[in-house]
């Protein structure tokens, strides 16, 4: 080691891989992604990967993704939930892999609620 | 570089270990790769989390969720509902002793509640044997700090202004340490990490050397430069064999990092620390039967001074520090003296680290302010007493503390309150005790350990001990006299003045506080020959004791 530059250098890389560590506090922004077996069946690993990729690729740091079971509405999924902390969630239907990182961009990056891909007469639209 | 969506912490500390944490983190691994899931999960094996008392514990990033009591054999179930499903599984949550509630996030746990994390600030959130996850974590940034911008002096002046006080039961102020080795010319200066964790149930050195090593070397070169030494010794019990094989990775790869090794961070400073296994005798955790045992000489005290800081180990100033000590230095060096001296009592600063044990229900490592109620570890954290049964008395300290009853559980605890009620903060161990124990039976306990792990030097402490011992035994086979317990005090205090070291001037106090706040107890037992706990066999045989119980 030849200078505190070339540590923080290490230590930034490192921090990539275990900043998931860190979150799940109650501050932060949590995406659910729903994995029932209707999810499954309608390509919600593909859009779970999407998510995870675009929160990788924008180095976003206050939000993370997890993965629930069936949320009910199995006519349009894939699901995913936003909850913001303090803030009523938003319920996004049919998100193809596509839209997904849509969501990561408008709602995530620039707080804006995705209205298009929200599902209709579900009780987070208002 | 892919983003892991979820990373699984398992303990694999001493206590998981030993009820096959490894095999549950090769499970889950198999399962996550065979299912082509390793781009998604990450399994990680890291040190204690504390909580013991519910091993082997997974706690699951980022939904915090936080299992406990896990076997090899919930692998499958684990892997099927969490990690595909992302179902949590209900079996395996914890469950509050006290009102049956399940609970599924560690911050909601009492037993984490009101802990504060200094010392043990990685263990169960870093990887170990993986460097990187240390300097992901400000690892090394202090040693860093010091070596391109502080002299040695501007150290120590951090360090004394601290307050920092020797975790290792002395409670000796650490800077002052530090100033006086500084201050003793010499070319070559030793700096000692003592991790000859010998107190009987304590385990905190241990955890923190399995969970996060790292926190210790980097501190050890941080000592080494303030005082003028270029090389460190760990002196480890040889039965920590886990420690010893997490000390050895991290020490190889901060060397490979160029974080151990000749002109750290191209100054002119140079330091490598080197590992001595020690072979269990008690003794040796005091500092200079530590250095006789170094130099392979009998592990046996010196008179003091000459002071180790002045004439330490091959005759060279040393510098002598506990584990949980060094744990310390990297956080007050990175956040200051003054973040540091925020939390903690008007002499004690900061936290310590005791590792509950006995009738308590949550037994484990924890870490809580200097000035903490006893009653707070004991209900809050520790959860209560096991089987609904009734709270006598807390022993602090191991073989050199005391016996704290009941009506004290609400002094903060500290250094010197400790002392002022006659026990110790000693390494930090913590032993509750219901009235199913016998006070005279807990003195005799502790006596033969202090009997036998004295090294014989000194008179008073080779025969002192020896008499007190047999005094306890005479008490609990029915045959003492109340003469004998006028006597365990006259002997108990001549040991206590006469001894060498801080074995002999300490191992009356189990007997000593006993006698204060439970004198009725042995008055029983010599007077009327009952011991009231029944634990006592007074003399009587098996068959006796039945016939009794059973009229």
């Amino acid at each position: 080691m030849k200078s505190l530059e070339e540590l923080k250098e290490i230590r930034e890389k490192a921090q990539k891989k275990i900043d998931l560590r860190k979150l799940g506090d109650k501050d932060d922004i949590k995406i659910m992604v729903g994995m029932g077996t209707c999810g499954i069946a309608a390509g919600a690993r593909g859009t779970m990967e999407s998510l995870l990729e675009e929160i990788n690729k924008n180095s976003i740091e206050n939000a993370y993704v997890v993965q629930v079971g069936c949320m009910g509405q199995c006519h349009c999924e894939p699901l995913v939930q936003v909850n913001y902390p303090n803030k009523e969630p938003v319920l996004y239907g049919n998100v193809t892999s596509e839209k997904a990182s849509e969501i990561i961009k408008q709602h995530i990056l620039e707080g804006k609620v995705v209205e298009a891909l929200v599902i209709e007469g579900s009780v987070h639209k208002n | 570089m892919k983003r892991h969506r979820l990373h699984m912490l398992v303990c694999g500390g001493t206590g998981c270990h030993s009820q096959d944490s490894e095999k549950l983190i090769k499970a889950l691994d198999i399962l996550v790769k065979k299912n082509g899931y390793e781009d998604e999960v990450k399994i990680v094996n890291t040190g204690c989390f504390g909580f013991c008392e519910k091993g082997p514990i997974i706690k699951v990033h980022p939904d915090n969720i936080f299992y406990v009591d896990v076997k090899p054999s919930h692998a499958k179930k684990i892997f099927e509902e969490h990690i595909v499903k992302g179902r949590k599984v209900e079996e395996l949550l914890y469950e509050e002793p006290n009102f049956h509630q399940k609970v599924e996030h560690q911050r909601d746990m009492s037993f984490y509640k009101k802990q504060h994390r200094i010392a043990l600030r990685n263990c169960g959130l870093i990887d170990p044997e993986n460097i990187e996850e240390y300097i992901a974590l400000d690892g090394y940034l202090a040693l860093g700090k010091v070596l391109s911008k502080m002299t040695p002096m501007e150290v120590i002046e951090i360090v004394k202004k601290s307050e920092l006080r020797g975790r290792g039961g002395g409670g000796f102020p650490t800077g002052y340490k530090w100033e006086l080795t500084y201050k003793n010319n010499n070319d070559v200066k030793y700096i000692i990490c003592n991790a000859d964790e010998g107190d009987p149930g304590a385990f905190m050195d241990r955890s923190i050397l399995e969970g996060d090593p790292h926190s210790v070397l980097e501190a050890m070169s941080i000592a080494g430069y303030a005082i003028g030494a270029q090389k460190g010794f760990i002196y480890i019990r040889a039965e920590y064999p886990l420690a010893i094989h997490r000390l050895n990775v991290a020490i190889n790869q901060a060397r490979e990092y160029g974080l151990l090794g000749s002109n750290l961070f191209d100054s002119n400073f140079s330091f490598d620390i080197e590992l001595k296994y020690g072979a269990g005798a008690f003794v040796c955790g005091e500092e200079t039967a530590l250095i006789n045992s170094i130099e392979g000489g009998r592990g046996e005290p010196n008179a003091k001074p000459p002071f180790p800081a002045e004439s330490g180990l091959w005759n060279r100033p040393t510098c002598v520090n506990n584990v949980e000590t060094f744990a310390n230095i990297p956080s007050i060096i990175l956040r200051g003296a003054d973040w540091f001296k925020e939390v903690g009592t008007e002499k004690s600063k900061g936290t310590k680290v005791f590792a509950l044990a006995g009738k308590v229900n949550n037994v484990g490592l924890v870490e809580v302010p200097m000035g903490t109620k006893l009653r707070d570890i004991v209900y809050e954290i520790g959860g209560g007493i096991k089987d609904g049964h009734k709270l006598k008395a807390i022993q602090t300290g191991g073989p050199s503390g005391g016996c704290i009853p009941e009506f004290l559980l609400d002094i903060p605890i500290d250094y010197d309150s400790l002392t002022s009620i006659g026990s110790m903060m000693g390494s930090g161990g913590m032993i509750v005790l219901d009235e199913n124990d016998c006070m005279v039976n807990i003195s005799k306990f502790y006596l033969e350990f202090t009997e036998e792990e004295s090294c014989g030097k000194c008179t008073p402490c080779r025969i002192g001990n020896k008499r007190l011992h047999e005094i306890l035994i005479k008490i609990s086979d029915g045959n003492g006299t109340e003469e004998d317990l006028e006597r365990l005090v006259t002997l108990g205090q001549m040991v206590k003045e006469n001894s060498l070291c801080g074995l002999g001037q300490s191992s009356p106090n189990p007997i000593l506080s006993t006698l204060k706040y439970f004198h009725d107890e042995y008055v029983q037992h010599v007077k009327e020959k009952i011991c009231p706990a029944g634990v006592c066999k007074m003399g009587k045989s098996e068959k006796e004791l039945k016939v009794r119980i059973e009229n």
